[in-house]
């Protein structure tokens, strides 16, 4: 075998009979529970891995539909009350002519949370599909899913604030629609369905071929 | 497989792709990346462990002063409502968003004071060059598996938006724990950036 293991020389823990430890990075012989320098638990792989990604992806989803149709704020003032959903609320921002903050808006509460979707749901399917192409390009997109996802949150806190702030009894007052409460669910379930994802099975897939 | 492993405790493990890579000694102020796919594998600042304990304790206490100062207050045709942070979280108070004014009490301040708070008792004696208090491990690995869940950077970017969206509505002034809150943020990333996770393992098995 002499020089074996992968084309560019580079070996895996678990190719070499080992286990890591995620946390701290000590190398332990496989087979062991717990990381004797952190006290974690060991595991080669998570095998529940995409089990979890797909159940807690789908759920997001799920959350994420009446997050849309739902209102997100409600407006009370002297002459009118008005609803806006996430979508809603960014047309209006356009028509005041705060293009940046609607841009803002839009990218964290719209295009980061279906990206992540569809971010997700390739990862997760290449790894079953065992793909060993682009896994430079897929660890990039999995370190941006877990970089950029809680940034969706963004919405969520703008509300808080709005509906905190603009109580002024009869001239206005803002308050949270229920769709606040379905899309942070649904930032906070695709967040927990992007951690499940062992990234380690992204780079799994030629090992198992070079054999 | 090659039969020449180095012993265990000289190897490091990516976390991110479990490729194996022999530690070794760094120069100061160089970081290793994984061969692979490039992660940061370990940094060497000496000085850092003093450093991430100063600015935790200095987040910590601005937090305190960010939770109990006003604000922001509005003015608007002669009304007038002053708002803390601990309004934000109790806007969401009717019915069903009881459990997201919970979550948002969380993400901003709890869970960010719990980080500092578990970061500073697993530090502390480090720093000191004493041995480490009984927990300090469980600490440092709930600061560490807390870190996505500390959303303060993404609230004050929500802030901001609410301030442009109200702009036009009223006049909106920003008290001192809208500052305070910007410094633990400000000072929260730069404390992140420190933190090398293999060296304060190491230095916490000790």
């Amino acid at each position: 075998m002499g020089s074996s293991g992968t084309v560019t020389g580079l070996m895996s823990a678990r190719e070499a009979g080992l286990v890591a430890c995620q946390r701290c990075g000590q190398v332990h012989a496989q087979g062991v529970r717990y990381c004797k320098r952190c006290d974690g638990s060991l595991q080669s792989r998570d095998t529940e891995s995409l089990q979890k990604v797909w159940a807690w992806l789908i759920a997001g989803m799920i959350a994420y539909i009446p997050a849309n149709l739902y209102p997100m704020l409600l407006t009370n003032t002297l002459v009118e009350h008005t609803e806006s959903t996430i979508v809603g609320g960014v047309v209006d921002l356009m028509h005041h002519g705060s293009w940046g903050i609607a841009i803002i808006v839009f990218v964290a509460s719209v295009m980061i949370p279906i990206g992540k979707f569809i971010a997700v749901i390739y990862l997760a399917l290449s790894v079953q599909r065992r793909s060993n192409s682009q896994q430079h390009e897929r660890h990039k997109a999995y370190e941006l899913v877990e970089f950029i996802g809680r940034w969706s949150m963004i919405d969520v806190f703008v509300v808080a604030i709005l509906s905190a702030l603009v109580q002024l009894d009869t001239i206005a007052t803002i308050n949270p629609g229920i769709a606040a409460v379905s899309f942070a669910l649904s930032v906070i379930f695709t967040m927990i369905s992007a951690q499940s994802f062992d990234s380690r099975l992204i780079w799994d897939a030629d090992r198992t071929q070079d054999e | 497989m090659p039969q020449t492993l180095p012993p265990l405790d000289d190897l490091v493990a990516c976390h991110q792709c479990d490729t194996l890579h022999v530690a070794q000694d760094l120069p100061e102020n160089a970081r290793a990346y994984c061969q692979r796919c490039g992660t940061i594998l370990m940094t060497s600042q000496p000085a850092a462990m003093a450093r991430i304990l100063s600015l935790a304790l200095t987040a910590f206490i601005m937090m305190i002063a960010a939770v109990s100062f006003p604000f922001l207050t509005l003015d608007a045709q002669g009304l007038h409502n002053a708002t803390s942070v601990l309004d934000a979280v109790l806007a969401f108070n009717k019915g069903f968003a009881i459990p997201l004014a919970v979550a948002v009490a969380f993400f901003i301040v709890v869970i960010p004071l719990i980080r500092l708070g578990a970061l500073i008792y697993a530090l502390g004696p480090l720093v000191r060059e004493q041995r480490p208090r009984a927990g300090a491990k469980r600490a440092f690995g709930l600061a560490e598996r807390l870190r996505p869940w500390s959303m303060a950077e993404i609230f004050i970017v929500g802030v901001t938006v609410a301030l442009v969206k109200v702009a036009g509505l009223a006049a909106v002034t920003v008290g001192p724990a809208f500052w305070a809150f910007a410094g633990v943020v400000i000072i929260t990333v730069l404390k992140d950036q420190m933190i090398c996770r293999y060296s304060i393992w190491e230095a916490l098995e000790q």
